[in-house]
């Protein structure tokens, strides 16, 4: 038999994240679902990974063939600038997300006796 | 630092977001939760920032970025009206779709810095077909975000937008785009036009998908769109192999789809009849051929003078008390009527509101304790023992035609038993039917006293009242 493609390894951690997912939520008290948005929106900013990478291609990133391959040369200074305009976007889902989540949950006091 | 010590960092970070989110399960640990969210986001952030090759340029366009971008978040989220929340909500959303349509973007123009180009520098088939669904996805989020923000916020009116065939428009669009993909992966990454052509298609289709869903409908709409804004951020997961995009892209993923079956649960609607869009347009027509009847109608005082002498009192609230304001006001009268030894307590329908707990987050900004709040399963046998229940800003979450009236287009819909309390009060602007136009047949029951007027207001004469 061949060697697995790594991406069924990715697609093992995918489908188990969705079911950890699933029951996780689900445990959520509804009293908390504004807040759960909330802080769903701040972690799929992570998304700011790629945001990083493409802000810091380099020409010759992958040698000269692949800089050449990757068509117009001006791939690169491309990549940075999208990368720039998503990296402020991801930021401001994070510290938006977060800050908004935390102002949220402060206010969730129980009866005082 | 080497690729595998990276992989395991990612996979650390996944983690932390999944017990951000369980934390969520009660609010005693979820502040918790959120510094574990946090966490997890720095430790993916610091582990790409040293994993790449860092030269100037690349530091000034993070350091500045990140600046920006951070602080417009901080001042944002510092304040935001908690009335505003679901269009907050919603424009959060269409960022992360617009930073993945970006992402999806930049690694197509530069595969080598993704570390996903070919021995030639060319993609591989299957990267393409991520990033195309990545950007295809992002884009939906990102336009109908856009959307649903401005129908929330009263940029633009809640009412269904109609276009003629509109289904045939959707079916259309979503063809071309799947076309576009296979060309897009058929060229091996050069034919770049193929990909701003599925992007900008996915960006109307986000529009042509929304403008029919009628404002009513945004819990559903808000919590699909997050289910998508994580399928966009798991596509690229893929694209560029990193555990913590997919793990968190599958967590808010399903959360956001859970969500959406709650919301629709809530109104014993099927998910696509709600995406579909267009419910309520009849409107009119079922309002006047509806019941009418005489509603008694009462005054603050009458109202006091009842909710005083009361031993249980039940309130519930819905997105009548968001538009007014109401909640400090309400929580004043509630605190009264508890020093006057009433027993109080909240209910709340699952789509009161415009979002996902919309009303919680409102009372417990009003310091309402929240073991005073009490979802529809849990207290609806309550109302029965229940002296007076008090619906303030609610409507067809209180229809009992939607448990005796098969006619009803919400016959079905889980309901709050208000009617079986002794006395029931609405607070209520006018007379006039909710959404979708249904007729509430309480209104006209010899129980139900209806305090018109603005929301607010009422809750502060009746304060008056009591003192």
């Amino acid at each position: 038999m061949e060697a697995v493609d790594p991406v069924i390894f990715r697609l093992a951690i995918f489908v188990l994240a969705v079911f950890v997912g699933y029951y996780v939520v689900w445990s959520v008290t509804p009293a908390l679902h504004t807040p759960l948005m909330a802080v769903t929106n701040a972690i799929s900013s992570v998304i700011i990974v790629g945001a990083l990478l493409a802000a810091t291609a380099t020409a010759g990133g992958g040698g000269e063939a692949a800089a050449a391959a990757a068509g117009e040369g001006g791939g690169a200074g491309f990549s940075r600038l999208l990368g720039f305009i998503a990296i402020i976007l991801a930021s401001v889902n994070i510290f938006g997300g977060f800050l908004v989540t935390q102002r949220m949950l402060a206010m969730y006091k129980k009866k005082e006796r | 630092m080497s690729a595998n010590l990276a992989a395991l960092l990612y996979l650390g970070s996944g983690i932390l977001f999944i017990m951000a989110l369980r934390g969520l399960s009660s609010p005693e640990t979820a502040r918790q939760g959120n510094f574990f969210g946090m966490a997890g986001m720095a430790i993916a952030i610091v582990t790409t920032l040293l994993a790449v090759n860092l030269d100037f340029l690349s530091i000034v366009l993070i350091i500045g970025g990140v600046a920006i971008g951070g602080v417009a978040g901080a001042v944002i989220a510092k304040r935001i009206p908690m009335t505003a929340m679901p269009q907050l909500v919603a424009a959060f959303h269409s960022l992360v779709g617009l930073a993945a349509v970006l992402v999806a973007a930049a690694a197509l123009y530069a595969p080598e810095a993704f570390h996903i180009a070919g021995p030639l520098g060319n993609l591989k088939t299957l990267s393409l077909l991520e990033l195309a669904l990545g950007t295809a996805i992002g884009a939906i989020t990102f336009s109908g975000s856009v959307i649903a923000f401005a129908k929330l916020n009263g940029n633009m009116s809640g009412a269904p937008i109609l276009l003629p065939a509109r289904h045939l428009i959707n079916i259309g669009l979503g063809v071309f785009i799947v076309i576009m993909i296979a060309f897009l992966m058929a060229s091996g990454g050069d034919a770049k036009l193929a990909f701003w052509l599925i992007t900008i298609t996915a960006f109307i289709v986000g529009v042509t998908l929304i403008i029919p869903i009628g404002g009513a409908d945004m819990p559903v709409v808000v919590s699909m769109l997050n289910s998508y804004s994580g399928w966009a951020a798991a596509a690229l997961g893929f694209t560029l192999e990193n555990t913590a995009l997919l793990v968190t892209g599958a967590l808010v993923g399903s959360s956001g789809a859970i969500l959406s079956y709650i919301m629709c649960k809530g109104m014993n609607r099927s998910f696509i009849s709600v995406i579909l869009g267009g419910f309520g347009e009849t409107g009119d027509a079922a309002a006047d051929a509806g019941p009418q009847g005489t509603a008694k109608q009462g005054s603050a005082e009458d109202a006091a003078f009842v909710m005083k002498n009361a031993g249980k009192v039940i309130i519930v609230p819905g997105y009548g008390m968001a538009v007014a304001q109401a909640q400090h006001a309400l929580k004043e009268m509630a605190d009264i009527l508890k020093e006057e030894g009433v027993d109080v307590a909240y209910a709340i329908h699952p789509v009161a509101g415009r979002m996902p707990g919309h009303m919680n987050v409102l009372l417990a900004e009003a310091q309402v304790p929240y073991d005073e709040v009490f979802e529809l399963e849990d207290i609806n046998s309550d109302f029965s023992n229940a002296d007076v229940a008090f619906v303030i800003g609610a409507n067809d979450v209180t229809n009992p035609a939607a448990e005796d009236d098969p006619s009803s287009p919400i016959y079905g819909m889980p309901v709050l038993q208000v009617w079986k309390a002794r006395t029931v009060f609405f607070v209520k602007r006018s007379l006039g039917s909710g959404y979708a136009g249904v007729e509430n047949p309480l209104f006209f029951r010899d129980n139900t006293m209806m305090l018109l007027g603005d929301a607010k207001k009422m809750a502060e004469s009746i304060v008056k009242s009591l003192e």
